[in-house]
C-alpha cells in the first residue's frame, strides 16, 4: 500500500527492492534444486564446526582444573539437606528432623485456610479440595514428592532471582550481560537444562530440584528489575527524606514499593517450577511426573488421567494463590486482643491441632492407603475404552489421512530444500522487515544451526513447529472471533486460556496419546492443542482492545457486522495477533522438543539420547538450535508486529 | 539581617540535565538556545536566593518552571551542575552521604504533590518511618507518631493504610511525617495540587494553622498563583528554569519586575492582596484627624470603611503607633478602578 502523496524516504524503496532481489535469489536456488552442487543442497560435512566438542572441553575444564565440581557439590548438598527435611515432612522419608510424615488432613486444613486468607471462601474449597482429592485417590505420596521439591526450589529461585534483579538494576554492565543470556535461557527447551545437570549433580530428585532451580531463575530476574524501576519517584524521595542509608532505602523503600511485581515473578517461578518438575521424572525425580510417564507409556490412561487431574489441580491451585498473594492488598484490622487480630491464624492453629487428633483417632485421616483409595482408574479405562473404539474409525481415517497426504508430504519438502535457498530465503524475509540489521540477526541465528551440522533433524522440527501452529492457527483465530463477541463470552475464553496455559505442557500429551496413540499425527495434535492457546487469547485481546471511539465512527459510516469485522477490527487486531502467533511459535517449540519421547526424529529426539548419555556439547548444540530458532521467529514476527502498530498508531 | 539569619542560600544555582552536563561551561549570560545545541536542557538556570529563618519562601512557576527541580536542589535529592547550595553555612554539595543524612534526619521534612507514602505501611507506620530510619526506639516513635497524627486531625486512622485513605487524609499523613522528625525546614512540593478544589482549601486553611503553631523556615512549591499569595512571605516566580522576581506578594502585585510576572497578576483581586500600609505617605508632621484604621488589613477587608470614610488622608496604626497617612483616592482607585 502507497501513499502517492507522501514521498517515501529512499531506503524504505530500496529496503522493498534488495528483500525482492534476495527473495528471488532464493526462488532460482529452489527451482533450479535439481542441479545445483551439493554444497548449496547441504552444508559440506568439512565445514561443520564441531560446536559439541568445544563445549565439552570448556565443561570439562571447568569440572576438572577450575575445580567447579566441588563447587556444585557444595551447592547440591545444601540443597539435599533441605530436601531431606521437606521429604520427611511431608512424606515421611527417614531423614532428619524424622517428624513427618505430617497427616494428611493437616496439610489440607492449611491449604485451605491459606486459600481462605488469600482469596476467600472459593479459594479456600479450590485448594482444601485439591488436597482432599490427591489424598482420597491415593497420590498423596507422589503428590508431596513433586511438593517436596517445588517447597525447595522455590524460595531459591527467588533469592538468587531477586539478587540477580537488583544487580541488574544497580549496574548497566549487569544487565546489558543478563539480557541477552535470558532471552535465550528463556527459549531453551527443558531438556537443555538437564544435561549438564546430570553431568554435574548425577540423577534423582537432587538434580531434579537443581534444575528445578536454574529453569525458574529468569522470571525472578525480569520481574525483579521490572519492579524496582517501576517504583514510583517520590518513594524513593520520600524515602531519602526520611533520612535512609541506602540498604534501608532498598530494604524498606524499594522491595516493599516493587511488591506486587517481586510476587508476580513468585507466581512465574512456583509455575515454572511446576512445569520443570513434572519434566525432571526424564532424570530420575520421583513424584507424578515419572508415574504420568511410566503410565503413558503403558498407555494406561484411567490412572494417567486421574494423574493429569492431581497436576491440573496442583497447578490451578499454586496459581490462583500466589496471583492473589501478589494482587492482595493490604488492610487495617481493629481489635485489642491477640485472637481478635490474628484471627486466621488463630483457626488455622485450631484446625491443625484437630486434624493431627483425627489422625492420632484413627490412621485413615493420616495416611490413605492404595487399597483404600478412591480411584476410578478402571471404569475411566472402561469408558474411554468405548469411546475410543467408537470413533476409531474417525481418528484411524484422521491419521492416515494427514499421515499421508500432510504430513509426510510437507517433511518431504522441507527435508528437500536446499539449505542456501533456506538461508537466502530467511535474509531476504528479515531484508523485508528490518533492513539488513534484520538480514544479518536472521543469518546469525540460522548459520550457526546449518554449521553444526543438525540441519536436517531442524527442519523436521521447523515442519512440525510450521504444521502445528499453521493448524493452530485454522482452529484458533476463528475461536478468538467468537469470543470476542462480547464482554461476558470473551472474559469466560479469557480465563479458560488462562488456566490452560498454567498446566505444565506435559498434561496436554495425555489425551493425544489416548486418541491417537504414539505416533507423528499425537505429536502434531499435541503442539496444536498448545499452540492454540496464545493464538485464542491473542485474537480476543487484540478486537477487545481496539478503541470503542473507532468502532462506533465505523458503525455511524452504516458498516453492517461483517463489514466492521473484515474492514475495521481485523485489519487493527492483527499486530496483536502477531504477538500471538510469536507466543504460539515459542510454545510449539518447547512442546515439539517435549513431544519427543513419544516419538519423534527431530532435535528433540537427538536431545533425548543426549540425555541418555549425558552429552552435555551435544544436548547444548540442540538447545541453542532450538532456542535460535524461536529467536528468528521471534524476532522477525515482533519487528514485524511493532513497526505495523507504529504505523496503525497503536500501542 | 545578620548572615545567621539566613538558613537557606543558593548562588548561581544551574542545574542541567542532557549528555555532559558536568562539562558545560555556564555563566550568567549562557542561553537555553546554547544548551539545546549541544543536547542539554537547564531545568534550573542560575539562581540565587536566600531564605532567612522562620521565613516562608513560595516559589511560583508553571509547568516545567523548574521550581520542582529547584526545590530538589535545596534538599540535595539533586545535585546541582553549578553553583552553591548552603544550609545554615553549610555547603550541602560538600556533603558526604552519612553528613547528608543525619541533615534530613535531624533537619528536613519534605511534603510530595502525590505523597509518596509507603504502600505497605499504616498511616502510623509511615509518620513513624523517618524515626525508625534514625533509630529512635520503638515506643517513643510510636508515641510521637500518634500525636503527629492527631495534630493533622487523623486521629483513630493510625491503623489504616493509604490506599485506605483519601487524598487529602494520605496528604494529611504526608505532612505529619514531613513533621515528624521537628525539622527546622519544611520543604512543600506543590502538596495541595493533587486535591480538589475544595479539599484544596480546607488544607491550606489547616496549613496556616500549622505555619502559625510550629515557626519553620518553609519553602513551598505551587503552581497556584492565588495559593502562593494566599500563604507567602515572599514569592518567586520562576519562567524556564529562572526566577523573574522574588518579592513580597504585596510588590509582586503592585510593582510586576517583567511582563511575564505581569500577566498573573492581571487577572489578580489586588485589593485582597495590598495592605493598607502599602498605599502609605509619611506622617511628615501633618496632623492626624478621627479615627485611624488598622495598617495591616488588606484594602478589601477595609473597603466599607474606606468608602464611607471623607477624609483625603486616613490615618493608619500599627501596633498602637501610627505608621501612616492613607491616600484614600489612591486607595479608592485600587477598589473601584481609575475614575473616569
Amino acid at each position: 500500500m502507497m501513499t502517492a502523496t507522501l514521498p517515501q524516504p529512499p531506503f524504505r524503496l530500496d529496503q522493498k527492492r534488495v528483500a525482492q532481489a534476495i527473495l528471488l535469489a532464493a526462488l532460482v536456488l529452489v527451482l533450479s534444486r535439481n542441479v545445483l552442487p551439493a554444497y548449496l543442497l547441504r552444508l559440506p560435512e568439512s565445514l561443520v564446526l564441531p560446536f559439541a566438542d568445544w563445549i565439552n572441553a570448556v565443561f570439562d575444564f571447568a569440572r576438572d582444573d577450575l575445580g567447579l565440581m566441588a563447587f556444585t557439590r557444595a551447592f547440591s548438598d545444601v540443597v539435599e539437606f533441605c530436601l531431606d527435611v521437606t521429604a520427611n515432612l511431608l512424606y515421611g522419608k527417614s531423614r532428619w528432623p524424622q517428624l513427618g510424615p505430617i497427616p494428611w488432613v493437616v496439610i489440607a486444613a492449611t491449604a485451605g485456610m491459606a486459600g481462605y486468607a488469600l482469596g476467600g471462601l472459593r479459594l479456600a474449597v479450590l485448594a482444601g479440595g485439591t488436597f482432599v482429592w490427591i489424598a482420597v485417590m491415593g497420590q498423596w505420596k507422589w503428590a508431596m514428592e513433586t511438593l517436596s521439591v517445588i517447597v525447595v526450589a522455590v524460595p531459591f529461585a527467588v533469592v538468587f532471582g531477586l539478587l540477580m534483579g537488583i544487580l541488574a538494576w544497580r549496574y548497566r554492565l549487569a544487565e546489558r550481560i543478563l539480557n541477552p543470556v535470558l532471552n535465550i535461557a528463556q527459549s531453551l527447551p527443558h531438556f537443555a537444562y538437564m544435561i549438564p545437570v546430570v553431568v554435574f549433580i548425577g540423577v534423582g530428585p537432587k538434580a531434579g530440584a537443581i534444575v528445578t532451580i536454574i529453569f525458574s531463575v529468569p522470571p525472578m530476574i525480569r520481574m525483579s528489575l521490572l519492579g524496582l524501576r517501576a517504583v514510583s519517584p517520590e518513594i524513593i524521595e520520600s524515602g531519602k527524606m526520611s533520612g535512609t542509608t541506602r540498604w534501608q532505602l532498598m530494604t524498606r523503600v524499594r522491595l516493599p514499593a516493587a511488591r506486587t511485581e517481586i510476587l508476580i515473578g513468585v507466581n512465574q517461578v512456583i509455575m515454572q517450577s511446576l512445569a520443570m518438575v513434572v519434566l525432571a521424572s526424564f532424570i530420575g525425580m520421583p513424584g507424578l511426573g515419572q508415574k504420568l510417564l511410566q503410565l503413558l507409556q503403558a498407555l494406561r490412561i484411567g490412572l494417567s488421567v486421574e494423574i493429569g487431574i492431581t497436576i491440573v489441580l496442583l497447578a490451578i491451585v499454586l496459581d490462583r494463590m500466589s496471583k492473589a498473594w501478589a494482587m492482595k492488598q493490604p488492610e487495617h484490622v481493629e481489635g485489642a486482643t491477640w485472637v481478635q487480630r490474628h484471627r486466621l491464624l488463630a483457626i488455622w492453629l485450631g484446625l491443625v491441632a484437630l486434624g493431627f487428633v483425627m489422625a492420632w483417632l484413627h490412621p485413615y485421616f493420616a495416611e490413605v492407603e492404595r487399597k483404600q483409595a478412591l480411584s476410578m482408574a478402571d471404569p475411566i479405562d472402561f469408558v474411554v475404552g468405548g469411546f475410543i473404539d467408537l470413533i476409531d474409525p474417525v481418528t484411524d481415517w484422521l491419521r492416515w489421512f494427514l499421515i499421508t497426504w500432510v504430513l509426510i508430504p510437507l517433511r518431504d519438502a522441507f527435508l528437500w530444500l536446499p539449505t542456501s535457498a533456506v538461508l537466502l530465503a530467511l535474509a531476504g524475509i528479515g531484508w523485508r522487515i528490518g533492513g539488513w540489521r534484520s538480514a544479518l540477526v536472521c543469518l546469525a541465528f540460522a548459520l550457526p544451526i546449518a554449521l553444526s551440522g543438525w540441519w536436517d533433524r531442524a527442519m523436521i522440527t521447523a515442519y512440525t513447529v510450521f504444521v502445528s501452529v499453521a493448524l493452530a492457527l485454522l482452529i484458533g483465530v476463528p475461536l478468538g472471533l467468537i469470543g470476542a463477541a462480547n464482554e461476558t463470552r470473551a472474559r469466560r475464553f479469557l480465563l479458560v486460556c488462562d488456566t490452560a496455559q498454567t498446566f505444565p505442557s506435559f498434561i496436554y500429551l495425555i489425551p493425544v496419546v489416548m486418541l491417537f496413540g504414539v505416533n507423528d499425527v499425537a505429536v502434531v495434535a499435541a503442539v496444536m492443542v498448545f499452540a492454540t492457546v496464545p493464538i485464542v487469547r491473542y485474537t480476543i485481546e487484540g478486537l477487545r482492545n481496539i478503541p470503542p471511539e473507532i468502532v462506533e465512527s465505523a458503525q455511524m459510516s452504516g458498516a453492517s457486522r461483517g463489514q466492521l469485522l473484515r474492514h475495521v477490527k481485523v485489519p487493527l487486531a492483527i499486530p496483536t495477533l502477531v504477538v500471538g502467533a510469536n507466543q504460539s511459535i515459542m510454545f510449539a517449540l518447547f512442546m515439539v522438543i517435549i513431544a519427543a519421547f513419544i516419538g519423534t526424529q527431530d532435535l528433540g529426539q537427538e536431545m533425548q539420547r543426549a540425555l541418555s548419555s549425558t552429552d552435555v556439547g551435544k544436548g547444548l548444540v540442540l538447545g541453542f538450535a532450538v532456542a535460535f530458532m524461536g529467536l528468528l521467529a521471534d524476532h522477525l514476527l515482533l519487528k514485524w508486529a511493532r513497526g505495523k502498530g507504529a504505523t496503525l498508531g497503536s500501542r | 539581617m545578620t548572615a545567621s539569619d539566613v538558613v537557606i542560600s543558593c548562588k548561581n544555582v544551574w542545574k542541567v540535565f542532557g549528555d555532559r552536563p558536568e562539562r558545560l561551561q555556564l555563566t550568567p549570560q549562557t542561553t537555553m538556545d546554547e544548551l539545546r545545541a549541544t543536547n542539554h536542557i537547564a531545568a534550573v538556570r542560575d539562581v540565587s536566593l536566600e531564605i532567612r529563618r522562620g521565613e516562608m519562601l513560595v516559589v511560583m512557576g508553571l509547568s516545567g518552571s523548574g521550581k520542582s527541580t529547584l526545590v530538589r536542589c535545596l534538599a540535595r535529592l539533586l545535585d546541582v551542575t553549578s553553583g552553591e547550595v548552603t544550609v545554615e553555612g553549610r555547603d550541602i554539595g560538600k556533603l558526604s552521604e552519612p553528613e547528608l543524612i543525619e541533615l534530613r534526619r535531624r533537619k528536613m521534612g519534605m511534603v510530595f504533590q502525590s505523597f509518596g507514602l509507603l504502600p505497605h505501611r499504616t498511616a502510623l507506620e509511615n509518620v513513624a518511618f523517618p524515626l525508625e530510619m534514625r533509630g529512635q526506639d520503638r515506643s517513643s516513635r510510636i508515641a510521637r507518631a500518634r500525636d503527629m497524627l492527631a495534630l493533622v486531625g487523623l486521629k483513630g486512622r493510625e491503623g489504616y493504610f493509604p490506599r485506605e485513605l483519601s487524598g487529602g487524609q494520605q496528604q494529611r499523613v504526608g505532612i505529619a511525617r514531613s513533621l515528624a522528625v521537628e525539622p527546622d525546614i519544611w520543604f512543600l512540593d506543590e502538596p495541595f495540587s493533587a486535591l480538589d478544589p475544595l479539599i484544596r482549601r480546607e488544607m491550606q486553611d489547616e496549613f496556616l494553622r500549622l505555619k502559625g503553631m510550629l515557626a519553620k523556615t518553609i519553602v513551598f512549591i505551587t503552581h497556584d498563583f492565588d495559593e502562593a499569595l494566599r500563604l507567602a512571605d515572599r514569592i518567586a516566580i520562576m519562567k524556564d528554569g529562572a526566577v523573574e522576581q522574588i518579592d513580597t506578594p504585596e510588590r509582586i502585585v503592585m510593582a510586576p519586575a517583567t511582563p511575564y510576572v505581569a500577566k498573573f497578576t492581571e487577572a489578580i483581586d489586588r485589593t485582597r492582596v495590598v495592605h493598607a500600609l502599602a498605599l502609605a505617605q509619611p506622617v511628615e508632621g501633618r496632623a492626624i484627624e478621627g479615627e485611624p484604621l488598622p495598617a495591616n488589613e488588606t484594602l478589601h477587608a477595609l473597603a466599607r470603611r474606606i468608602i464611607g470614610d471623607s477624609r483625603a488622608l486616613i490615618p493608619l496604626v500599627d501596633q498602637g503607633r501610627i505608621a501612616g497617612l492613607l491616600d484614600r483616592k489612591a486607595a479608592l482607585d485600587l477598589l473601584l478602578g481609575p475614575a473616569a
